[in-house]
């Protein structure tokens, strides 16, 4: 395939995605490989630094650790893609930061001096799911679907440095309402479901979920509440960190607010390239579906057998 | 332009009955909020206020005055960076940012809880990632990873020492290692008052 060729990207792992849910980095691997597109290892990237916390703490710093990140991508040459909402908000705002502002560009190049590196600017930080939309496109994407979900209810998160803020991201300024997500999903014969607050927050992020757990918790419990009023068979999303609170959040809320929440809640809880992959075709142990091990705490924490269950008999 | 009007549009912030932190404010960046008109779109429009005492337009209008027990406010940490006030803003304030330049005026006074503070000082200053896989405590998720197929640690800082040395030389030159150091025996001096009562 000629097109595959321009398809190259250096992998920004992040935290979350390889230390804590290597599932979605595994299904990340298998998809990108299977739609033809190459990714290389950034061999030495540390963490973006997460933006609600470090960014928080000391803006020199996250800029100039984020910068570097940068810069080990572009002495490869090649745009960076991440599966991570935070990483792309790090990566991406201090991208456009250090590209408008010649002083603030000049200081962060004095100090990357000092360990032999400059930024330049010279490539892209890009999310997943902007290379799946906006690189390859949803045509493509279509021709590579093998099978389609007859019965299955999606509740799409997409987190909210994905979209926002909207004058540093790829999607025409929309931040309240974007589609992009679904027509996604919807390409697998999934069926993405409107529910309350969908652009809510999960409540991980800014620092909120090491402050105190218990306010992160009630955000996801609203959202999973919400998700479940609109009869939700899985969730959706496209950010490790959302995944976690998603997913560990369940059980959080499950005994946080027990009373509040009553039924306990169990809503498998997907990555995007997982749902994509089984749709085409590619076998469920490369994405990190199928647990093979007896590890005790470790993730996923709501089981994910139902869901499997369900699609089983419409993978034909 | 008269007089008086040349007086205000020079004038930073309001001025504040306390030291130096209306200038910090001021050097931050913070006087853009002197276009803020406290309509209250952010407060409406916050998650987090939904669900605790944070809101954004009070908490704005106390930095704008210059009022530093803001500083000590632990609602500040309550925001999730979602960037919803930042959309929504009719004054076009970047207003999640006007936040996070908050957090790290009050960082610098040694406001940090210390839950963040050890993150930043023991996790991230000496493994260079946020949520680290390597350590003893860590085995479960290096098993993990290996059920998946792939290598126990990822191609990052873990299978670089000489990166994380890199990354620290970095956040000394910014002046990182001194904030942490500083705050630390902050911390430690606090808890020995503690301790003596």
């Amino acid at each position: 395939m000629s097109e595959s060729n321009k398809w190259k990207y250096g992998f920004f792992l992040g935290c979350v995605t390889p230390n804590r849910y290597p599932m979605i980095e595994a299904s990340i691997r298998a998809v990108f490989d299977h739609l033809g597109a190459e990714i290389l290892e950034l061999e030495g990237a540390s963490c973006c630094p997460a933006p609600g916390v470090f960014r928080a703490f000391h803006i020199p710093t996250w800029l100039v650790i984020a910068a570097r990140n940068i810069t080990i991508a572009e002495e490869m040459g090649v745009d960076i893609v991440t599966g991570c909402n935070g990483c792309y908000g790090t990566l991406r705002d201090a991208w456009v930061e250090l590209e408008h502002d010649y002083e603030l560009k000049k200081m962060i190049n004095e100090h990357l001096a000092k360990v032999g590196r400059e930024f330049k600017g010279s490539i892209e930080p890009k999310h997943v799911v902007q290379v799946l939309y906006q690189d390859m496109g949803i045509e493509y994407l279509q021709g590579f679907v093998k099978h389609k979900f007859k019965d299955l209810k999606v509740a799409v998160h997409y987190g909210c440095h994905i979209v926002k803020p909207s004058d540093k991201r790829p999607w025409d300024g929309e931040s309240e309402d974007p589609r992009f997500l679904d027509e996604i999903v919807e390409i697998t014969g999934a069926k993405s479901i409107d529910y309350k607050d969908k652009f809510q927050c999960c409540g991980a992020g800014g620092a909120v979920r090491t402050a105190v757990k218990e306010i992160s918790a009630d955000f996801s419990r609203e959202k999973l509440e919400n998700m479940r009023d609109a009869g939700a068979d899985i969730i959706i999303n496209c950010c490790p960190f959302c995944h976690l609170q998603l997913d560990l959040g369940q059980m959080e809320a499950n005994s946080i607010y027990k009373d509040m929440v009553g039924e306990p809640y169990k809503i498998p809880v997907i990555y995007i390239t997982q749902l994509l992959g089984l749709s085409f075709g590619i076998d469920p142990s490369l994405l990190g579906l199928i647990k093979n091990h007896d590890l005790k705490g470790v993730s996923p924490f709501i089981p994910i057998e139902s869901f499997l269950e369900k699609v089983k008999a419409q993978l034909t | 332009m008269s007089e008086n009007v040349e007086k205000y549009i020079k004038r930073k912030v309001y001025k504040s009955t306390s030291s130096g932190i209306a200038q910090k404010f001021v050097d931050a960046g913070l006087e853009k909020l002197r276009a803020c008109i406290n309509c209250g779109t952010c407060t409406g429009s916050c998650p987090s206020g939904r669900r605790t005492a944070y809101r954004t337009r009070s908490v704005l209008r106390r930095a704008l005055t210059g009022d530093e027990s803001v500083l000590q406010d632990i609602g500040i940490w309550f925001c999730s960076t979602c960037y919803t006030c930042y959309e929504r803003c009719p004054r076009d304030i970047p207003v999640t940012d006007m936040i996070i330049k908050l957090r790290n005026i009050a960082v610098e006074e040694g406001f940090i809880l210390d839950a963040h503070f050890g993150l930043a000082n023991k996790i991230f200053y000496e493994t260079g990632h946020g949520v680290p896989a390597n350590g003893e405590g860590n085995k479960k998720w290096r098993d993990l990873r290996e059920s998946y197929g792939l290598p126990p640690l990822p191609p990052t800082v873990h299978m670089h020492p000489e990166a994380v040395k890199e990354c620290q030389e970095l956040m000394k030159s910014v002046g990182f290692r001194d904030l942490l150091d500083r705050i630390e025996k902050q911390k430690e001096a606090e808890k020995a008052k503690k301790e003596d009562k």
